[in-house]
């Protein structure tokens, strides 16, 4: 469960940017603490996009707070480390991880609406971010200014517009513009596209992965929709009930999905080529994170679910060049004979 | 399960039939007014929707944020009143509804199920409240005991059981997936003609949204329900629909039957819109088009395609003449000046 070993880990070779090491995140609850987050290991290399997919209630957010150390009461890390860049983060002071902010990570949140000021201006915004992090003329800041919202696309005579005269795909763009303020190493995002509608979600896609591109920082990108990310990012872990049950390479992941709730989820996406197919979705619900089922979360919803799985809590397993929390792909259990199951 | 996907061919419009469709809207047009003052300006929600609705159909509204879409159903629903234009149900124009009866007749015929499942229930009270509310309201025949065991029928109907105690939960013992089939056994309680659903499923999770429009698909075979089922995800809209509306700007730009449009799609919108839509197992394929993704202008709008700004395919006459819907495929319309008859539209022209 806790620190997995490295292999199927195209960043273990190189130092990484960012390596999350069996962070557990607990609520406190009036039902006793809730584990939203249980022993989760995540290592992004420099310039690597990483997808992080999962249901509501998965604790993917969660996570992403963690990870930024943004957490808040009732929230707190219970155990794991983050090192980003040689320093664990969880040990820092506030005062030390603001030096860090902005500079070096940045996040962009869900909400574009929510989370920026709507009685400022946007140039106001992004000075206030430059000034809070740096000493900068007032020239200076202009001319970052508007070399960031250029490089988002957004015509710098929007530096005097409010969020409100902006349309969304605008503002989550503008968002993304104040991340790259001072060009940091490692963009986190919780689900930036997800107020917008197809169009303006696979531009945005588009635009983000040719900035991350251009100027090389590495991408932790939080969704609840896997097919969203298929084409954009290099690893993908999928999670449910606070733990990671598939990690591996994206392509890997969609062709040959192990686990069999990746399986259900993919299977859940209707698609606009080929017959239409009757499908099924994943019945129930994901468990109660207060009293997690004893073996596998995914147990009381897994179609090939076993006995043995109702016990015994399965760890990840490498299989077939990805990891798979799932007791079938344990090495004592694995079948050679059984097929590959083809799902599409 | 598999219902809703066997039901396409039989509702294929047949010879034209003397009695009216279920529903139909005739240059349905609802405008709002933005500013005050000199700065009062038009927003034009809604431009002459010509929509109709047959028995036993599901009918997909498709758009962006903004498109209208949402205004047609608040339209049918009778929340905002139409700037011009008719709705017609059964034949008889809604502005000639008369009296509380009439349009509770109308209102029980022709619910409404709402985005959010989390703020559409009534926290303070178990789900069966809301439910019997609105059979004793609609259905005032009923005694106690058959209202009963009609809310029973109608959450067993939309899946869910043992009836008798989901009925007695709170909304918040509730999963998303679960309070939203409640809001169709709402609906269902009242024995409806047509149910309008606007983004039922767009909140839920991807794993549980599929099971909503299953039941979707076997209401309208066991219970003859017909469905307009507004949504901007077109994946989902050919899941359930047979016929597909796709709005852009307050205008119905491209109608037909569902597999006709994805097969062919017409209009330059509908185009653009079926690349951008995520699919793990297509290859990406980014164009520049797709990056053009700004709002058309519905403030005010001057005759022209509301779409040209950003069409590919723009000529000048996109820009001076509004165009029409023309029928270009057995019925299947656009409304495109460029495209052609049974033919994607080509920059050549």
């Amino acid at each position: 469960m806790s620190s997995a070993p490295n292999h199927s880990d195209p960043s273990s070779d190189h130092e990484p940017l960012l390596d999350v090491r069996g962070l557990r995140v607990s609520y406190q609850s009036s039902r006793g603490p809730v584990e939203a987050v249980g022993g989760v290991d995540l290592r992004v290399g420099r310039g690597e996009f990483v997808g992080v997919v999962g249901e509501s209630g998965c604790g993917k957010s969660t996570l992403l707070f963690a990870v930024a150390q943004l957490l808040s009461p009732p929230a707190a890390i219970t155990d794991g480390s983050v090192e980003f860049k040689g320093q664990n983060l969880v040990r820092l002071t506030e005062k030390q991880l603001n030096a860090l902010r902005w500079r070096d990570y940045s996040v962009v949140m869900q909400s574009a609406m929510n989370a920026l000021n709507p009685v400022t201006t946007i140039a106001a915004q992004f000075k206030d971010a430059i000034l809070a992090h740096d000493r900068r003329s007032a020239e200076q800041i202009r001319a970052r200014s508007v070399e960031v919202l250029q490089l988002v696309g957004i015509d710098p005579v929007h530096l005097g517009s409010y969020p409100h005269q902006l349309s969304g795909g605008m503002r989550q763009r503008a968002m993304i513009a104040m991340a790259l303020l001072f060009t940091p190493d490692l963009v986190i995002m919780d689900e930036p596209t997800s107020a917008l509608d197809v169009v303006a979600q696979r531009s945005l896609m588009v635009q983000i992965k040719e900035l991350q591109q251009l100027l090389g920082f590495a991408v932790v990108f939080v969704t609840h929709d896997m097919s969203l990310v298929s084409h954009f990012s290099d690893r993908l872990l999928v999670m449910y009930a606070g733990q990671v049950v598939e990690a591996g390479p994206t392509r890997q992941v969609f062709d040959a999905p192990a686990h069999p709730y990746s399986r259900g989820l993919l299977d859940a996406f209707p698609s606009i080529h080929g017959p239409r197919v009757p499908l099924t979705g994943i019945p129930g619900s994901p468990p109660d994170l207060a009293e997690p089922p004893p073996g596998c979360r995914f147990a009381p919803r897994c179609p090939v679910v076993e006995e043995a799985c109702h016990r015994v809590a399965p760890a990840l397993y490498p299989v077939g060049g990805v990891l798979s929390r799932c007791l079938l792909d344990a090495p004592d259990r694995r079948t050679p004979a059984t097929p590959v199951e083809a799902t599409s | 399960m598999t219902e809703g996907l066997t039901h396409q061919e039989a509702s294929r419009p047949a010879a034209p039939l003397p009695i009216p469709p279920l529903l139909e809207t005739v240059e349905l047009t609802r405008h709002f007014k933005v500013g005050a003052g000199l700065s009062r300006r038009m927003l034009h929600a809604v431009d002459g929707v010509n929509l109709v609705i047959n028995r036993q159909e599901i009918v997909a509204l498709v758009g962006e944020s903004g498109s209208g879409k949402s205004t047609v159903a608040r339209l049918l629903a009778q929340v905002h009143r139409p700037t011009s234009g008719e709705i017609r149900y059964q034949g008889r124009s809604l502005a000639a509804l008369r009296g509380r009866r009439a349009q509770l007749a109308y209102r029980s015929d022709v619910p409404m199920v709402f985005q959010d499942p989390f703020s559409s229930l009534n926290p303070a009270y178990p789900v069966a409240h809301g439910i019997l509310r609105g059979l004793k309201l609609h259905r005032p025949e009923l005694g106690r005991a058959e209202r009963q065991a009609e809310a029973e029928r109608v959450v067993e109907a939309v899946g869910l059981s043992p009836a008798t105690e989901i009925l007695a939960r709170y909304p918040h013992e509730l999963s998303g997936g679960q309070r939203q089939r409640i809001g169709f056994a709402q609906a269902l309680a009242y024995r409806p003609k047509l149910i309008l659903a606007d983004e039922p499923v767009s909140m839920l999770d991807v794993s549980i949204r599929i099971g909503l429009l299953n039941v979707m698909a076997e209401l309208r075979e066991r219970e003859g329900v017909s469905f307009l089922y507004i949504t901007h995800d077109i994946a989902s809209a050919r899941y359930v629909s047979d016929r597909l509306l796709v709005m852009y700007g307050g205008h119905v730009v491209e109608s037909g039957p569902t597999e006709d449009v994805l097969a062919g799609p017409k209009h330059p919108y509908t185009q653009l819109l079926l690349s951008a839509v995520p699919d793990p197992r297509a290859p990406l394929e980014v164009d520049a088009a797709a990056a053009k993704s700004e709002p058309p202008v519905v403030i005010d709008p001057g005759p022209g395609c509301r779409f040209r700004e950003r069409c590919p395919f723009a000529v000048e006459r996109c820009f001076a003449e509004t165009p029409l819907l023309r029928e270009l495929g057995p019925a299947h319309t656009a409304a495109c000046h460029v495209a052609v008859a049974d033919e994607v539209p080509t920059a050549a022209v």
